[in-house]
């Protein structure tokens, strides 16, 4: 083996730590300030209309508020004349135009963009399917993981995909950020891309455990570590690139889905290094464990479809 | 070392030659359209009629696309116009020159060139985040459904029993559950009669002896199953119907869909009047004809009602004559007093239950009543929680109370019906059939055509500014190798677009994202690949095993890791609805064809640069 090791593992019990802390801290932000659903699960009707001038926010407010309508919330989306509208309201076939009467009354020039209801029912049953779908990928994993590499690995690659989802919850609890269906999707998707990291990384031991002649787990761990960390920081780094592409032109739509995908690739970036592998050597991983009790000897072509071998 | 068979050159050449053909359709914007239907199956399209409407679009100052005609496509015909602006009006135009028995609606129709559609290829459709238009979620309720059917069923055993002269004294459905009936007989040899009767003829319940009301009784019940089918039956048949609506609406490429087990999905591209849409697809709205009741008649036979458009009140009989089920077409005409009036054809049956009714009724007046189900949420805050309450409320209103000059039999005309707009509404609803279970909006959507262009725009702008930064830094980090990855991405985002062509799905902005997040995720293969590479070089070993060595030892690892990655897509998938089920499509053929791409084009292009020769120092 060439090169300098980086000794990752040094820090191993601080990284631990500094993790522990940060997903107790994240349960506590979940708990206390509670995420902030978008409409998509609480329900709700949403307007958004285009001013031609700049949008009077405090003025729309107090004139919906004063017409009935009970929560409306007003912000400004993406520019000045752009307005979101926000309030819980039974659904009414005239809603959108009703709206925009009320608004024009005054005067204002504005064009009705989207109007949206959700019944409160469809948002409950979302959030049902939704934390059961994080359930059910995580299991999934957990059985596959353990399948294609050994028990241990499998509560690693877990445990890094529980604390990602969590600290990513907390962060959007914690700052109050909307989270939506897009966001969800996001989420989803960082436990797979935090899992193909986990994988890369677990792959990367499990080599170096059945080559070196090296004994040491801690030493064997950071051979691996070291020897994926260039890959580990390009991916990320590519991967966090067209997420600001999307951050800077994917408007207010996208801007909860990136936001929630940029956290992820830090953190999941973070985990592949230092959670699974915290976990392996929490769980006295040894070089038996990488035998795998059916192969004598681990072949590596085994492994590739016909198509895929070189000729 | 490194070379290729010739096979594996054309199979990958097969395969990008196949991802251009089925994603370029892409690239052609369709062409503004009006599409003409015939509303009823007798109408047809001829040449007389194409040249009408062309003659009538042109005095209306409507540009008619360059060179094209009245294109016939089944039984509809389509107008191709010259601007996205003249749609509407080109719309009314051929409306006010066809009347109501042609259904004129806007459509988009593809450009792409005849022999790509030859092949299959063709453009993806758009979700409604980025063409415009409405989206309904309707709950079906089908509650409501099964106690009309017991209520049904209560009838017919009566009737049933009086008919075999078995001596019952009660028949009432459970007041508590819908799936229950409640039977009372006058001794237990009409109770045996009974049982031996229903058992052959009402076989969808579970007959159980037992005491009712301190009378020999049956309780009958149905099974799970049997109100799983009738519910079942409910949904289906509001699906027919709102299909039905939806098609009198003139909308192009609806989708009318049942989601989960009560719940109907409605998308109307393009539609942006989303009010007069709601109003026609959600009502709940039915027509009964009963007679008016005899002066002096008891509450027990009569009923009284208020008129739909008078402040006044008129007293009704219970029987029904008909309801608007046997209706088989209405339409609208004007009465001598140039009042519009709806003509009503009733099925045979129809027919003759009315001329029944009112052969031996001449003289006296008969009512139409308009019936309509409408749904009120309640909320209120009990101990800080918001509790909904569903109401619903049936409003029974007389339309209109009229003499029977003769005997009536199975077409005949209702007057009094308000004004044209109204009378259109009702001639429709009774074409396109009753509900047959009360429904209500649980979700709705409406984007504007200008939101969803600006969706378009952020969704390109997005992809072109990620691409650019990926592709920038992988030049500048593996040169040569960076330039080969970069020919697999771009190559990787054309198999994407064809395969999400072939299988007929829809792009949606979040599925735009997952484009473009693939673009960042997919070049991870390539550069597992690269680092191996450099690894090996790093060893000591010599080009050409270097590359070797890089690309057979990463194969496992990029296989692995992408095969969870899959997982996650599926999951996604079978849990999500809509705009998440369109970015979980797209993340998993951007894995599938990224692994394509990494393992098979990369290395193939490595080996055309770089194998069959001496290399002393790889440009990576």
């Amino acid at each position: 083996m060439n090169g300098k090791i980086i000794d990752f593992m040094q820090w191993r019990k601080i990284a631990g730590a500094a993790s522990i802390a940060l997903f107790v801290l994240s349960l506590v932000f979940l708990v206390v300030r509670g995420i902030n659903f978008g409409l998509d699960f609480t329900g709700g009707a949403l307007i958004e209309v285009e001013y031609v001038e700049a949008a009077p926010v405090q003025e729309i407010r107090q004139t919906l508020t004063e017409a009935g309508y009970r929560d409306v919330t007003v912000q400004l989306f993406g520019s000045e004349t752009d307005v979101m509208i926000r309030f819980q309201a039974d659904n009414d076939p005239d809603l959108g135009n009703k709206v925009v009467d009320l608004l024009t009354a005054s005067g204002a020039e504005l064009e009705l963009l989207r109007n949206e209801f959700v019944g409160p029912s469809v948002g409950e049953e979302l959030r049902d399917k939704g934390g059961l779908g994080l359930m059910l990928a995580l299991a999934v994993v957990l059985v596959y993981v353990a399948f294609r590499f050994q028990f241990k690995f499998g509560i690693g690659a877990v445990a890094a995909l529980i604390h990602d989802v969590v600290i990513i919850g907390g962060i959007f609890a914690l700052f109050q950020l909307e989270f939506d269906l897009t966001v969800l999707a996001a989420l989803l998707a960082v436990i797979g891309y935090s899992l193909n990291d986990t994988i890369v990384v677990s792959d990367r031991i499990r080599e170096t455990f059945q080559e070196s002649t090296e004994t040491d787990v801690v030493k064997l761990i950071n051979i691996a570590l070291t020897d994926t960390l260039s890959r580990t920081l390009i991916t990320s780094f590519t991967t966090a690139l067209v997420l600001i592409a999307l951050l800077i032109f994917g408007g207010q739509m996208l801007a909860g889905f990136a936001e929630a995908l940029l956290i992820g690739v830090v953190v999941g970036t973070y985990s592949s290094i230092y959670v699974s592998s915290n976990i392996l050597l929490a769980t006295n991983l040894t070089r038996q464990d990488m035998i795998p009790p059916s192969r004598e000897e681990p072949d590596l072509t085994e492994e590739k479809p016909s198509w895929l071998q070189d000729d | 070392m490194n070379r290729y068979p010739l096979w594996k050159y054309l199979l990958i050449l097969m395969v990008i030659a196949f991802g251009v053909v089925y994603s370029i359709p892409m690239l052609y914007q369709p062409d503004p359209a009006v599409q003409i239907t015939p509303a009823s199956s007798g109408l047809a399209i001829d040449e007389g009629l194409q040249e009408d409407m062309l003659a009538k679009l042109e005095a209306s100052g409507i540009q008619v696309k360059l060179d094209s005609t009245v294109e016939l496509n089944n039984r509809s015909a389509i107008i191709r116009l010259a601007d996205d602006d003249e749609q509407l009006p080109a719309k009314s135009a051929l409306q006010d020159l066809l009347g109501n028995d042609w259904v004129v609606a806007l459509n988009k129709v593809p450009t792409t060139p005849d022999w790509l559609t030859a092949l299959g290829a063709r453009p993806m459709s758009l979700g409604l985040d980025l063409s415009g238009g409405v989206h309904f979620l309707m709950e079906v309720d089908t509650e409501a459904y099964l106690n009309t059917r017991q209520a049904d069923n209560v009838s017919a055993i009566k009737r049933d029993l009086r008919g075999e002269r078995i001596g019952y004294r009660l028949v009432d459905a459970d007041p508590d559950t819908a799936r229950v009936i409640w039977l009372g007989f006058r001794d237990n040899e009409a109770l045996r009669d009974g049982e031996r009767y229903l058992e052959r003829n009402y076989e969808q319940f579970t007959i159980d002896r037992t005491d009712y009301n301190d009378m020999p009784g049956l309780r009958l019940s149905l099974s799970d199953q049997e109100v799983a089918n009738i519910e079942e039956e409910a949904v289906k048949q509001n699906l027919t119907t709102i299909s039905n609506r939806v098609n009198e609406l003139g909308v192009a490429e609806p989708i009318v869909q049942q989601q989960g087990t009560n719940r109907l999905l409605i998308q109307l591209p393009g539609v942006q009047d989303t009010a007069q849409a709601k109003k026609v697809i959600g009502r709940a709205a039915n027509l009964e004809f009963r007679m008016e009741a005899q002066p002096g008649a008891s509450s027990a036979t009569s009923e009284t009602f208020r008129y739909m458009n008078a402040a006044r009140t008129a007293k009704l009989e219970r029987d029904i004559i008909i309801t608007g089920d046997v209706v088989t077409n209405a339409s609208v005409s004007f009465d001598e007093n140039n009042q519009p009036q709806v003509n009503i054809t009733l099925s045979s049956a129809g027919g003759a239950r009315m001329n029944q009714a009112t052969r031996g009724n001449i003289g006296r007046r008969m009512g139409t009543l308009f019936v309509e189900q409408k749904t009120r949420v309640e909320r209120t805050v009990v101990d800080g929680e918001v509790v909904e309450t569903t109401e619903r409320e049936t409003t029974k209103e007389i339309i209109s109370l009229a003499t029977v000059q003769s005997a009536l039999n199975s077409s005949f005309r209702i007057t009094g019906v308000g004004d044209i707009n109204e009378a259109n509404e009702l001639a429709l609803l009774l074409r396109a059939g009753s509900l047959a279970a009360p429904m209500y909006f649980v979700e709705e959507r409406t984007i504007g055509p200008s939101l969803g262009a600006e969706n378009i725009r952020i969704g390109i702008n997005s992809l072109i500014l990620g691409m650019a930064l990926v592709v920038g830094f992988m030049l500048i980090k593996y040169r040569a190798f960076g330039a080969f990855a970069t020919v697999s991405l771009c190559v990787n985002i054309l198999l994407i677009v064809a395969l999400m062509s072939i299988i007929g799905a829809t792009l949606t902005l979040p599925g735009i994202a997952g484009i473009v997040l693939t673009v960042g995720m997919a070049v991870d293969a390539n550069v597992l690949i690269f680092t191996r590479i450099k690894e090996e070089l790093n060893k000591g070993a010599l080009p050409q095993s270097a590359i070797k060595a890089g690309f057979e030892r990463a194969v496992v690892t990029i296989v692995d890791a992408n095969v969870t990655t899959l997982i996650v897509a599926a999951i996604l998938f079978a849990v999500g609805t809509g705009a998440v089920q369109g970015f979980a499509v797209t993340l998993a053929f951007g894995i599938t064809t990224s692994m394509f791409t990494a393992i098979m084009l990369t290395r193939a292009l490595t080996n055309l640069v770089y194998g069959r020769r001496n290399v002393e120092k790889l440009a990576i």
